[in-house]
């Protein structure tokens, strides 16, 4: 990463765990996982709990849907850990890699449900400029969104703007195919906290 | 507590600890890079980009605002709070619009 802190700057206690996890897993820890360690109570402590609410926590969307909101807005700030990343987790979660490489190719022809379709348009087009209008937003809900989908949805794509801003500035390194399976697989077996 | 609550209160509380809470940059530092408004050259480069165009900051932004004086640690805290300040905003603006479109209804 491209600040040594992130780099070298975690105690002994820390070390050790990426050590064994790097003996267990036979994979480098990713810098998504290490950059939660690094002084834990500014950022890594509220965040992890944040996200894992977004991505885990009760809602109307299954582990698959919120992973692929996690993939598209990535793919929309154009950050290519984190798209890789929750593209791996959005294929083992549905068990389908098809659908999910159609609709990070083209949303609009991709073969996946009018309210997920709309909800992600809706994600995109937050990300991109900014700002909804009301019109926008009746558009999800015609799609048949609750409001409380709407609502989580929300929390997923405010979380991973966050973490893909943090993977750009500090520069995460990419993984191999290998390691994003391996962290995928983490993800879907322990979420984010 | 109603779900969307919990999601929301675990939010606030990351965004209350970054700009409340102890830090290595100064409360003000951070709450300026949060708002990406009020910052002094190269810093502002940095923060503007996290910000709106995450994917073209470079290590030689970094590498500019650590010359100026900053410490790393200022840096990670100000990167986070610029990040967590630009979600913010997102989060703000698709609530409103929610709640703009089910006015009248069910409150968004």
């Amino acid at each position: 990463m491209r600040l040594d802190i992130l780099n070298r700057g975690y105690g002994p206690a820390t070390k050790l765990l990426f050590a064994l996890i790097r003996l267990v897993s036979r994979h480098p820890v990713p810098d998504a996982a290490r950059i939660v360690f690094y002084r834990p109570d500014f950022y890594g402590d509220r965040a992890k709990e944040f996200t894992h609410e977004a991505m885990r926590g009760p809602s109307g969307w299954s582990v698959g849907d919120r992973e692929l909101m996690a993939a598209y807005v990535s793919k929309v700030n154009e950050s290519a850990f984190c798209v890789a990343a929750h593209t791996a987790t959005a294929r083992r979660a549905y068990q389908d890699g098809p659908m999910v490489t159609a609709v990070l190719t083209d949303l609009e022809s991709a073969p996946v449900r009018e309210p997920l379709r709309a909800t992600l348009r809706m994600l995109g087009k937050l990300t991109t400029e900014g700002e909804l209008s009301a019109e926008d937003m009746r558009r999800v809900l015609s799609a048949g969104v609750s409001p409380q989908q709407v609502k989580d949805a929300l929390a997923v794509c405010v979380a991973f703007n966050i973490t893909d801003r943090l993977a750009d500035a500090f520069g995460f390194e990419v993984l191999s195919p290998e390691g994003f399976e391996a962290g995928a697989k983490y993800l879907l077996k322990r979420g984010y906290r | 507590m109603p779900d969307e609550d919990k999601k929301r209160a675990a939010h606030r509380a990351l965004v209350d600890r970054i700009l409340g809470g102890e830090g290595r940059a100064s409360a003000e530092q951070r709450a300026r890079a949060f708002a990406n408004e009020g910052l002094s050259t190269p810093l502002d480069t940095l923060v503007g980009k996290v910000a709106t165009r995450p994917a073209r900051v470079t290590a030689a932004d970094l590498a500019a605002a650590k010359a100026s004086g900053l410490s790393e640690d200022q840096l990670f805290e100000l990167v986070i709070c610029a990040a967590v300040g630009q979600s913010t905003r997102l989060y703000e603006a698709g609530l409103a619009a929610l709640a703009e479109a089910t006015a009248g209804g069910e409150a968004g």
